[in-house]
């Protein structure tokens, strides 16, 4: 069933967005009907104006989902599973045609020979003017700028629409035919041409690690294959083409030699260090451009301007013989479109790192997997599951050692046999230490839990020493002067600046996070039980001294209950806090966690598992905040009605 | 006898910023017998709140001596019962909770407990109301629920902080009415602090008129009207030309006060 499910995502997909333009529509529709049909309408600004309207709610869920297929290329794969395929196959046209279409004006200004010559003659120019004074004898001078005179007037010898020998012209002519018989061969279509069984196993579009599959899976997409495969072939032959007359060759000959002259008699002088390496630093920017120059690459005018209108007729033929593709590329595919790149095909675009719904799903399945033999859950550890956990584990966590040592009796010592009898007293502390099994309860396992753990457990000290010293800080000038400036000085400290210093203090398990979340959920329960004690009404407090009741009494009775809004708000946003600081502590260090998930994504460039882990976070961020607000609801119905 | 003796009583406060001495009450001399019903108008910072607090014990004289019963006042006591302007309540608990907080504050059994609230509650005529909760309540029924509170208690002395200052007229006079037959039938002592001329000559047996600067008593009136409103309708007594006459008089006592605060200025 996954299996089958995993490798048909494509077509599930179309059905899924199917559904989704089929919402989208008919929320819209309903909206507009409904407020066609709403008799009054509260006038603007009355927040009578935003209730209800669910249907809307409805739309903007079914937009964002639909963006997501969009951007993804998610409907491009459920709609046209063969597209990328085929356009794979056009991208491999454009990659044999590269080498070429470098030489060309296409796609840039000028041909790459004018580019060149241009840009040489600039940096000529350039050296030529700023020839260092005091670092040359006046024959070194006049030999270097014999040696920049030279590589001149090579340009000159390139550019001279004689300099081309007849066999290149020939060669040139020949790479034109074939170019145009190709194109032929475009125009002629794809009859007859079938994709080979090889190809045809291949799995489709975005099923295996590999996105697309490379052989073509088309008639269309043998042909521009079989094109690909001839142009390659001439593209080399294309880049054997050189422009190297007599003159020149004997000009290169000679100008190397005068390099290595020179260069011999660089440092054989008695000046200092900076003079040579002046010398030096010189002599290197006129080798470099007469190195630029030295392989006859430049071709004079007019030269290649049959290739360039063959090359660029068989551009269009590729256009013209994509048909339905082109608009599929340009509608479907917001991007690049697909490209070639050394040995696979690649989705250029958004999609690059927006992975698509289907496949986020299909990763998120994997990750849910409890069993890790099969290739479940992450590194070693399940995304959330239940164990066994043994209880003296807990015992051993919760009850100090140090409690043992201070009962009365002595630990045992080895006895003349080199026995070991435990006494009493080392029972404990074996006790003490979680060493005695108690049997085991079931406990919540893996990555999500154990980030919820950290949460929780930072949570429950943060409340239940935040709140009672808040409540005193409220309530006595003591409390509130004396730890006043201690937290207001640690609580301005964003939560991950503290987090390398605390992480180095408690190491990277459990305990340095943990103390990380209750640093800020006990700043965060401070200031909102205070606030809500020193918030309570004067009347109330002389109302219940009234009534008899002791200072006691009226924080327990009057003083707790009137700041529990202001408590449970507070908690509401400790808990967000801790969960965003949480998640970037885990990125920093540690071995599981929902942050540690991303993290390790985030080093592989594994964008599914990167959003993943994002949606992951949002749906339980989401989820805590919904507890907390329905158990507000709850806890205080008289929320602004007091 | 738990009378209220209050003698040469005075209250200084200093003026937070530039720290000037406001002599809210200076030398206050009176005696309220048991079972006395008194009310006490004056215009606004006459001191008359700030009387109400030193009574019920929220503040200290700064000099002078506060005895009820022939006891010091040097605190809030149960023996004080006070009802707010807002009723106070305690809006997390339900008025069944509300009007047995000072029980439970002494631990009394819930049995009892059940039974006093619901005598209290039947009294103020807010018998079934018991498991609703107070922020569900209108405002008259948020006072009568504060009122049963506070008369649960059984206090000698009920000191009453414009508590009906927030309701509407109708109400207002239902509650009237009410807290005379609550004076009749407790025989309680009652300090009540008004805003309200009528107010005062209705629920006064005896009636301070305050004045201002420093807070002092500037007039005593004994009145009949409280008595005469056990028996006939409150609107009747407002229509008496004796009422009407000491209203006026009042009244006017108190404009001319607020004008020369007014010309001082």
């Amino acid at each position: 069933m996954f299996e089958w499910m995993s490798y048909n995502r494509g077509g599930i997909a179309g059905v899924i967005i199917l559904g989704l333009v089929i919402t989208l529509l008919w929320s819209i529709y309903h909206g507009v009907k409904t407020a066609r049909r709403r008799e009054k309408e509260q006038v603007f600004g009355d927040p009578e104006r935003t209730m209800g309207g669910w249907y809307w709610a409805v739309c903007g869920v079914a937009t964002i989902l639909l963006l997501w297929f969009y951007y993804s290329w998610g409907m491009a794969r459920a709609y046209f599973p063969k597209a990328a395929n085929e356009l794979c196959q056009v991208a491999k046209v454009h990659e044999s045609l590269s080498p070429i279409v470098a030489q060309l004006p296409i796609g840039s200004r000028y041909f790459k020979s004018t580019d060149l010559v241009v840009r040489n003659v600039e940096q000529l120019d350039t050296i030529s003017a700023e020839f260092p004074a005091g670092v040359f004898s006046a024959q070194e001078e006049s030999q270097l700028r014999g040696i920049i005179a030279q590589t001149r007037s090579l340009i000159s010898i390139y550019s001279n629409p004689n300099s081309i020998d007849a066999a290149t012209r020939a060669n040139l002519s020949q790479i034109v035919g074939d170019i145009d018989a190709l194109t032929t061969r475009i125009q002629s279509g794809h009859a007859g041409l079938t994709p080979s069984d090889v190809a045809l196993a291949q799995a489709p579009w975005g099923v295996t690690h590999e996105e697309i599959p490379l052989l073509p899976m088309t008639p269309r997409g043998v042909l521009f294959d079989g094109i690909a495969q001839e142009l390659t072939g001439i593209s080399k032959e294309f880049l054997t083409l050189r422009n190297m007359p007599a003159e020149a060759s004997r000009l290169i000959e000679k100008t190397r030699k005068d390099i290595a002259s020179i260069k011999a008699n660089l440092e054989n002088t008695s000046a200092d260090e900076d003079i040579i390496k002046a010398r030096k630093d010189y002599l290197k920017s006129v080798e470099r451009v007469f190195k630029r120059l030295d392989d006859g690459t430049i071709f004079p005018a007019n030269t290649l301007d049959e290739v360039n209108t063959a090359v660029a007729i068989m551009i269009d033929e590729v256009d013209t013989a994509k048909g339905s593709l082109g608009i599929i590329d340009a509608v479907f595919m917001p991007g690049e479109g697909v490209v070639k790149t050394r040995t696979i095909c690649i989705e250029q675009g958004s999609s690059r790192w927006l992975p698509k719904p289907s496949d986020v799903v299909s990763k998120f399945s994997l990750l849910a997997n409890p069993n890790l033999e099969d290739g479940g859950g992450f590194k070693g550890t399940r995304l959330l599951w239940v164990k066994w956990l043994p209880i003296a584990d807990i015992v051993g966590f919760f009850i100090p050692d140090g409690l043992v040592d201070m009962l009365p009796g002595e630990y045992g010592q080895h006895d003349s046999d080199g026995q070991f009898m435990p006494t009493f007293k080392d029972n404990l502390l074996a006790f003490a230490q979680g060493e005695v099994y108690l049997g085991s309860i079931p406990m919540l396992d893996g990555h999500i839990w154990d980030s919820l753990f950290r949460v929780i457990v930072a949570m429950f000290f943060g409340i239940m020493l935040g709140v009672p010293l808040g409540i005193y800080m409220g309530v006595s000038r003591f409390f509130k002067s004396f730890f006043d400036p201690m937290i207001e000085l640690y609580r301005p400290v964003p939560p991950l600046a503290w987090a390398p210093l605390i992480l180095t203090i408690f190491g990277i398990q459990d305990d340095g996070k943990i103390f990380l979340l209750f640093m800020v959920a006990f700043a965060i329960m401070v200031i909102s039980a205070r606030t809500g004690a020193s918030g309570t009404q004067l009347s109330k407090i002389r109302a219940s001294h009234s009534l008899g009741a002791s200072n006691r009494q009226i924080l327990r009775h009057v003083i707790l209950p009137n700041a529990l809004p202001e408590i449970l708000t507070g908690i509401r946003i400790a808990i967000g806090v801790c969960w965003g600081t949480l998640v970037a502590a885990e990125m920093l260090a540690g071995t599981t966690g929902v942050g540690f998930i991303e993290n390790v994504a985030r080093t592989v460039s594994d964008y599914e598992l990167i959003w993943v882990t994002i949606l992951i976070m949002g749906l339980l961020g989401l989820m805590f905040d919904l507890l907390m607000r329905k158990l507000i609801s709850i806890l205080i119905p008289w929320r602004g009605k007091g | 006898m738990s009378d209220l003796v209050c003698n040469e009583l005075c209250m200084t406060f200093t003026a937070p910023g530039n720290g000037a001495k406001v002599e809210a009450l200076k030398n206050i001399n009176f005696t309220l017998k048991q079972g006395e019903l008194l009310s006490v108008l004056g215009p606004s910072g006459c001191g008359k709140t700030t009387l109400l607090n030193m009574v019920a014990g929220f503040l200290n004289p700064t000099s002078g001596d506060l005895m009820l019963g022939g006891n010091r006042i040097e605190g809030p006591g149960v023996e004080r019962g006070m009802v707010f302007q807002q009723g106070a309540l305690f809006e997390w608990l339900t008025v069944n909770k509300n009007v047995d907080f000072g029980l439970r504050m002494k631990n009394m059994p819930a049995a009892e407990r059940k039974q006093l609230v619901d005598k209290w509650l039947d009294i103020v005529g807010l018998a079934g109301f018991g498991d609703t909760p107070t922020y569900q309540l209108s405002g008259g029924m948020q006072q009568r629920v504060a009122l049963a509170r506070c008369l649960v208690n059984d206090p000698d002395l009920i000191l009453m902080d414009e508590p009906l200052g927030a309701l509407d007229a109708l109400t207002r006079e239902k509650m009237q009415s009410l807290i005379l037959e609550l004076w009749k039938e407790t025989g309680k002592t009652i300090i009540i602090i008004t805003h309200s001329v009528e107010e005062a000559l209705l629920l006064g047996q005896r009636l301070f008129v305050m004045a201002p600067r420093p807070g002092r008593i500037h007039k005593e009136y004994q009145l009949d009207f409280a008595e005469q409103g056990l028996k006939e309708s409150l609107r009747d007594i407002k229509q008496k030309n004796d009422f009407n006459k000491v209203r006026e008089e009042i009244l006017t006592m108190i404009w001319d006060m607020e004008e020369e605060i007014m010309g001082g200025v």
